[in-house]
């Protein structure tokens, strides 16, 4: 009885090896072939000229996460401490710009940021400007926190949820100032959720090759970009774009590794 | 007697992960009986209904219902129906429907399927309640439920899996009641599991007493209660002191450092054995008359009677008296041969007791 | 002070999150092209969208991906979780393991991955003489495939919690009462994970609809509606994109406070119930 209960997920298991592992060793294999097939390390070495790259995603990257984490921290804790009637409309008021598609937001910030776009005009206003904004790395650093920002506040949102509001009165009681209950209560006590945060800004901002496109106007190609145009701009070389492609998995691992990945839990919760 | 076997288990082995959860078991069940299946919890109870109920297919032996081997028919050809442990009422139906579920899948006519249905309802108490939602009923309700909705079925055997082990005592003590009559009604034959001894000498014809995926004993209530075949059914039924003794001769039995009279006989010379005393059945005499004598060490009042600990030559005695005597008291204790039961050592029931011990001791 | 303070973050932080927003949808009223000046209201743009038959077509291929895709991933991954709730907890992990790939992996390597699967069936296909199914590949096959792959592990982990919630008695229940197995999974366990699954279905369509990267490099010659936007953005400004983000939005918040108000309601029936 039990086993012919079984077999009724092999159909799934089939898609998944098909269209999931098997192009993931694909990506391997091609990364370490040149175009005729043969084996070849060549792809690899070739990535030591676009160390800038490299360093451009990862440091644009860290500081989007680094920039969600504090904006994301007090509006995620407030949230866990609304009535449980309230937290469902301000949680969804905060998720709600998420359900837009990601290039009619980022879509959005163009016409913010340019040179006479609505933010330069009303600094004008002040006789302030205008500032050169579009085409930065700010830019780009603004695109990835204001496209990732949720989530960074839903896992926190959740693993706050579990702190119970008597252990914070009780570190009141025994005399916690702000800054003593936050390192000592709070963040100890939101880890998992920070954890699970960074790596679901990261993975995102370190990979991305739209929200530099079109916020940094192609000034600041990033790991997503690169990769983008082995495949299908005007660069066309498969196999470096594999090459690629492997490292930044391998970053994402290591990155996973180094925050634990995130839990089940969390991902039913994000969904 | 003359009462046909309907269920039979033969040799039923079942492990799950490689650990055994029943070695051996055979049990035969007769027609129109009520049969209790008791143990601890993990000691193969419910495994045992599973198994009748089809749920489970063992991994060595045989399930006769009638005399047929019905070890391999999945559980909707059987003609035994199951009352499950929290119910298991389906959600998304209304109390009718639940109970018109087995029929609806007969193809019955409407009528037939409505007939039947308010009949059970009547039947279990729940006239008028056909169009409520099951999450709006109490326990005890959902419980009548889910009895109507295997009886509408017409099983030859009901099975009942610790149906009442959600009930407060109260509601259960009524249900007991009530399911012994819908059982003497319909005279069909129920076979239920709990935990709970007094549940078990309450309701049944046959208690069977279960420990580690093994029969320790069968009989009837009384039977179980006076007569028990080892510490363990002792311990497990009722509260009993339980002593290690001797039989230097037939009918007298020698322990807690004296020889008593006694009313068994048949073991070896000088045989090892396990002595049961019931606490109710130990007479608190003055020191001089008693056959021994022990110093009390607590009393506390239980309503009908007192508890009392007793210290006596390094045993540690409970005695039920309706007659207290106050802490540091040096008492006499006497014995009537009849009330003293003497229990052949078997390795399991010596397990059982260091079981036991390790687990007092952990508590300490 | 500390409240005021609190006060001008959670101004400030709604604003970040609204305004751009605010001002696209202010500005697809907007008389003239221009993104800065408001030059009286208009629904030109609105207009020009609908008789734009390129977002429309894309629209029109983006809706019906999404719904088989959606249909195709919901069935597979609701038959899947029924399958893994009675798998041993060893074969368990690992079937959960690979479920994760797709959700933790950058979509970039997902899209890029599935691209040279397609690529080298594609190549395979042509050399063993099916030239006519190699040519089509690539295309809306190539995006159905991508789609259903990237969605199947959400109704995974959406209906594999509710079915482990569920009393696992109801189906031994159901057989008890004369249901065959393929009777007990319809007339007893579907229902009771139904809500799961529907809303399985409802995740996967909305993320159907929103992916951009994967569908950009499994697309072929096809546009998708994020790909339609994606050529809109790139080429010179056109309002209709604001009139697009206003429809798209206003869309959106209706789905939510429906979805919102059926899981209230929901809510209300199960708290009521656990009362009595």
């Amino acid at each position: 009885m039990r086993t012919r209960r079984k077999g009724i997920a092999a159909p799934y298991l089939i898609w998944m090896v098909v269209f999931t592992v098997l192009p993931l060793l694909l990506v391997i294999y091609f990364a370490f072939t040149d175009k005729q097939g043969h084996p070849t390390m060549a792809n690899l070495y070739s990535l030591g000229s676009y160390t800038n790259v490299f360093v451009l995603s990862l440091v644009l990257a860290v500081v989007a996460t680094v920039l969600c984490l504090v904006i994301a921290y007090p509006i995620s804790f407030m949230l866990s401490r609304l009535r449980a009637g309230r937290q469902g409309i301000a949680l969804m008021l905060v998720m709600l710009p998420m359900w837009m598609n990601f290039l009619l937001r980022t879509y959005a910030w163009m016409s913010l940021l340019e040179r006479n776009g609505l933010i330069n005009r009303f600094l004008g206003l002040f006789g302030i400007g205008p500032f050169e904004m579009i085409n930065t790395a700010g830019a780009v650093v603004l695109g990835m926190v204001y496209n990732y920002l949720p989530y960074m506040i839903l896992p926190l949102y959740t693993a706050m949820l579990k702190i119970d509001s008597s252990i914070i009165e009780a570190a009141e009681d025994l005399g916690a100032g702000t800054w003593h209950k936050l390192w000592k209560i709070l963040l100890p006590l939101s880890k998992p959720g920070i954890q699970t945060g960074i790596t679901m800004v990261f993975v995102p901002a370190v990979s991305t090759f739209i929200i530099s496109k079109m916020l940094g106007g192609g000034n600041f190609w990033l790991l997503g970009d690169l990769i983008e145009s082995q495949f299908l701009g005007n660069a066309y070389n498969y196999n470096l774009g594999s090459a690629i492609s492997l490292v930044l998995m391998v970053v994402v691992l290591l990155i996973m590794g180094f925050t634990g990945g995130f839990g089940q839990e969390d991902i039913e919760g994000v969904i | 007697m003359d009462q046909n076997i309907i269920v039979r288990l033969q040799d039923i082995v079942v492990d799950f992960d490689e650990e055994a959860v029943l070695d051996g078991l055979s049990l035969e069940i007769h027609d129109e009986e009520f049969v209790t299946l008791l143990g601890p919890s993990g000691c193969g109870k419910t495994t045992t209904l599973r198994v009748i109920g089809g749920f489970l297919l063992p991994k060595q032996g045989n399930v006769f219902f009638d005399g047929v081997d019905i070890t391999r028919l999945p559980p909707y050809k059987r003609k035994v129906n199951t009352v499950f442990q929290k119910y298991a009422l389906f959600p998304h139906l209304n109390v009718f429907e639940n109970v018109a579920f087995g029929l609806r899948l007969k193809k019955l006519g409407e009528r037939e399927v409505t007939e039947r249905v308010e009949e059970m309802l009547a039947l279990v108490g729940l006239r008028g309640f056909g169009l409520r939602d099951t999450a709006t009923l109490s326990g005890g309700q959902q419980q009548r439920v889910a009895i109507a909705r295997a009886l509408v079925n017409r099983p030859k055997v009901l099975l009942l899996d610790e149906p009442l082990g959600a009930l407060d005592l109260k509601l259960r003590k009524e249900m007991q009641i009530e399911l012994k009559r819908i059982q003497q009604s319909l005279e069909i034959t129920f076979i239920y599991v709990t935990h709970d001894q007094e549940e078990a000498l309450t309701m049944s014809d046959t208690v069977v007493v279960m420990n580690h995926g093994r029969i320790q004993q069968i009989g009837s209530p009384q039977d179980i209660y006076n007569e028990p075949n080892n510490a363990f059914v002792a311990d497990f039924i009722g509260e009993s002191n339980i002593l290690d003794g001797m039989m230097p001769k037939d009918f007298v039995v020698e322990f807690a450092g004296h020889a008593f009279a006694c009313v068994d006989g048949g073991f070896a010379q000088n045989e090892l054995v396990q002595v049961v005393v019931r606490p109710e059945d130990i007479q608190v005499v003055p020191a001089a008359a008693g056959q021994i004598t022990g110093v009390v060490r607590t009393t506390v009042f239980k309503g009908v009677h007192y508890e009392m600990l007793v210290e006596q030559a390094g045993n540690e005695w409970i005695i039920q008296s309706t007659v207290a005597s106050a802490p540091g008291e040096l008492i006499g204790m006497r014995m009537e041969p009849d009330m003293i039961h003497i229990m052949h050592r078997s390795e399991e029931a010596l397990a059982y007791m260091e079981e036991e011990e390790g687990a007092d001791a952990d508590e300490a | 002070m500390a409240k005021a303070l609190k006060r001008v973050y959670v101004v400030l932080l709604f604003s970040f999150l609204y305004v751009p927003i605010a001002v696209m949808i202010a500005f697809s009223f907007n008389q003239s092209k221009s993104r800065t000046v408001w030059a009286g209201f208009t629904l030109d743009w609105y207009k020009q969208l609908f008789r734009n038959s390129a977002v429309l077509q894309a629209l029109a291929l983006s809706v019906v991906l999404a719904l088989v895709s959606a249909l195709i991933a919901t069935v597979l991954g609701t038959m899947a979780a029924v399958g893994i709730n009675r798998m041993r907890r060893r074969a368990r992990s690992v079937v959960m393991n690979i479920s994760y790939i797709p959700i933790v992996n950058p979509e970039i390597i997902t899209g890029v991955s599935l691209m040279l699967l397609f690529v080298v069936a594609k190549t395979a296909l042509s050399s063993i003489g099916g030239g006519w199914l190699a040519a089509g590949l690539l295309g809306i096959p190539s995006l159905l495939v991508a789609h259903i792959t990237f969605n199947l592990p959400y109704v995974l982990f959406n209906v594999g919690p509710k079915l482990r919630q569920m009393d696992t008695n109801l189906y031994d229940a159901a057989l008890d009462l004369g249901c065959n197995q393929r009777q007990a999974f319809f007339k007893v366990v579907l229902p009771e994970i139904m809500p799961a699954v529907f809303s399985s279905f409802l995740i996967c369509l909305t993320y159907s609809i929103d992916d951009f990267t994967i569908s950009y490099f499994t697309a072929g010659n096809q546009q998708t509606l994020p790909i339609a936007i994606f050529a809109m953005t790139r080429r010179r400004v056109s309002p209709e994109i604001n009139a697009l983000s206003a429809i798209i939005f206003m869309v959106i918040l209706c789905i939510i406070l429906v979805a919102n108000y059926r899981e209230d309601a929901g809510e209300r029936k199960r708290r009521r119930n656990k009362r009595r």
